[in-house]
């Protein structure tokens, strides 16, 4: 008979990983097709955006009225211009940087609110944590595009107050998001023998409790970054937000109005951006949802 | 022969749970989950403490390592009181006593690799001095409790259910302590598992002369591992005795009727079980006076009446029954 106590065999030995690029969260995430799509989609953005506007033979302010209302692929500018002659692909390029910058800059803000809100909430219950919800079910109640709108009414619109707005209305979500999963996580046996073995609460809540919350609040990070770009175009679109001359993807809309029908590209090459953005960092929600899981290998 | 000092005294241990008052109702109802327990753990001993569930065995478990406030009572420990200690006077307490889990799923956080788990008790304690002092702790752990080092850089569900209860088992090794709870620790593995488990505590207890509060709600399991077990019933303890005693001749109904439900490996062995009629009454309501009364087949009008203290009826030997006259059947 074999020693009780002897070792007793371990899960098949697993080959070393060779390289980053060989992780087990990497290769669950690779398998999500869409979410590798929109990755890579916003990976080529973003690059354009930083880069592109260095290497076109146009700037975004660059007015040619003899070249106004140019279609695309028509001379020099490969996606026309609009009604003052400016070159439509600068234009995208830079508003991009506007508006994918509004929406990260928005989204970590607004998840940094969010999980502490959540997390203190969850983590403590009771009191603290019935104030704290009530108070994000209040903020809840407002309808934010209105909210923004009339904030945006009194303040001056300008890149940094306009991505402190979008935040301070995007974080409730995340907040409910953390607390729900914070309250059931602390109530698991890990948690308790951490309690047990005297670490603090931060300890618990930061080590132990909010790695397990993480893939939701990945989720809700990429959806915020689309929801923040949403919420910038709204405002742009309705006056309120990114001022021109300087463009965004929303206030090209809006300028586009007047011309839907004799220069549709101007309305459709923003709306396509948009529309781009938005549904790629979906598909990368939705993918990094399964990557995150170290379960989905085992079943 | 000198007797051993009590690592843990429990006096009179208290635990009630208020329910949510209802709307319009004036009367705050308790869940009493424990209700003045006293015992005992002698340093180097094992003390089951055993009891169907909903008996509060586990709540006495939570309450001894101060997870729980208890309502009314004291607890002990290494001569220290320590029932009113704040989180910051339990710290130093928490590296001498630890918890082993019932469930080795929920137990091990998930996101944490092995050496995650097992460095946790070293950083809170701060007792690596370094990188390499803190791998070589937790691979002798490792070893310890029959895994290898090489299964530190994995993560819990790699594991099955049996080596991942051997994880639990070296996490509350890693501060080196002088007691452990054991709550329930096999009753999620399966039987084959089990003996393993059980033999790997006993192991360590032996190599580490450690003592353990061993909660169980099943008499073989127990019999095997402990000194001395104590048998719960609704937040009370109706028996305790040396195991060899209290197996062969139990002196309380409950205790009998426990004993007659362990199983036997032997098919061919007929024995008259003693089935126990309806469930555990509810520790909002209990019955009065003794309060297994309503299931006992041996009570009387007078069991209704007062509460039985638990006595010492012969030396080491403790019950809470008013019968003395009954002659109760030993399994075998």
């Amino acid at each position: 008979m074999t020693s009780p106590v002897g070792a007793i065999d371990g899960p098949p030995a697993k080959p070393a990983l060779t390289s980053r690029w060989d992780s087990p969260a990497l290769r669950r995430f690779r398998r999500h097709r869409l979410a590798v799509f929109g990755a890579v989609t916003i990976l080529v953005l973003t690059l354009a955006c930083i880069v592109g506007p260095f290497l076109l033979p146009f700037t975004d302010t660059f007015i040619d009225i003899r070249q106004r209302f140019a279609p695309p692929l028509s001379g020099a500018h490969v996606l026309g211009t609009d009604q003052l002659g400016r070159d439509m692909l600068a234009r995208l390029l830079m508003a991009g940087r506007i508006s994918l910058a509004v929406g990260f800059a928005a989204m970590a803000i607004s998840m940094v609110i969010g999980v502490c809100v959540g997390l203190v909430a969850g983590y403590y219950g009771g009191a603290i944590g019935a104030v704290l919800m009530r108070f994000v079910d209040a903020m809840l109640c407002f309808p934010s595009i209105f909210l923004l709108l009339a904030v945006s009414a009194f303040i001056h619109p300008g890149v940094e107050t306009i991505i402190l707005l979008i935040a301070f209305t995007a974080w409730m979500e995340v907040a409910r998001i953390v607390e729900a999963q914070i309250k059931a996580l602390r109530e698991r046996d890990f948690a308790v023998a951490a309690e047990a073995l005297g670490a603090s609460d931060a300890r618990v809540m930061i080590r132990e409790l909010l790695p397990n919350a993480i893939a939701p609040i990945v989720v809700a990070a990429t959806l915020n970054v689309a929801h923040a770009i949403l919420a910038e175009s709204y405002i742009s679109f309705l006056g309120y937000g990114i001022q021109p001359p300087t463009p965004s993807w929303g206030n090209m809309l809006d300028n586009a109005q007047g011309y839907l029908t004799s220069a549709p590209w101007l309305a459709m090459l923003p709306g396509a951006m948009i529309t781009l953005a938005v549904t790629s960092f979906n598909f990368i929600g939705d993918g990094l949802r399964d990557a995150l899981d170290p379960r989905t290998d085992a079943r | 022969m000198k007797q051993p000092e009590a690592l843990l005294e429990v006096r009179d241990l208290h635990k009630w749970f208020p329910l949510r008052r209802r709307l319009l109702s004036r009367a705050r109802e308790v869940v009493k989950a424990v209700d003045g327990v006293s015992f005992d753990v002698r340093r180097g001993e094992v003390l089951s403490l055993v009891g169907e569930s909903g008996s509060g065995k586990s709540t006495v478990g939570r309450s001894v390592l101060r997870l729980t406030v208890p309502t009314a009572g004291t607890i002990r420990f290494a001569g220290t009181d320590i029932t009113h200690f704040s989180r910051r006077q339990m710290r130093p307490f928490r590296q001498r006593m630890q918890l082993v889990f019932q469930d080795p799923y929920a137990s091990l956080n998930p996101r944490m690799t092995v050496e995650g788990i097992l460095a946790a008790p070293l950083e809170i304690h701060g007792r690596a001095a370094s990188r390499s002092d803190r791998r070589d702790k937790i691979e002798e752990a490792l070893r310890l409790v029959g895994l290898l080092p090489q299964h530190a850089a994995r993560y819990p569900h790699e594991f099955s259910g049996g080596q991942r209860q051997r994880i639990g088992i070296a996490r509350a090794l890693m501060t080196g302590p002088e007691l452990l709870i054991a709550d329930e620790p096999v009753s999620a593995l399966d039987v084959s598992i089990q003996a393993q488990v059980v033999n790997l505590l006993v192991e360590l207890k032996r190599r580490l002369g450690l003592t353990i509060l061993f909660v169980a709600h099943d008499l073989a399991v127990v019999g095997h591992i402990s000194d001395r077990i104590a048998v719960m019933y609704l937040g009370r303890l109706v028996e305790l005795a040396e195991t060899r005693e209290l197996f062969g001749n139990p002196r309380h109904p409950y205790t009998e009727a426990l004993l007659s439900a362990a199983p036997i490996p032997d098919p061919t062995f007929k024995r008259e079980r003693i089935v126990l009629a309806g469930d555990i009454p509810s520790p909002v309501n209990p019955p009065s006076g003794c309060s297994f009364r309503t299931r006992c087949p041996y009570a009387l009008p007078a069991c209704g009446e007062a509460r039985p203290p638990l006595r010492e009826v012969a030396p080491g030997h403790f019950k809470a029954c008013i019968r003395d006259d009954l002659r109760l059947r030993a399994p075998g």
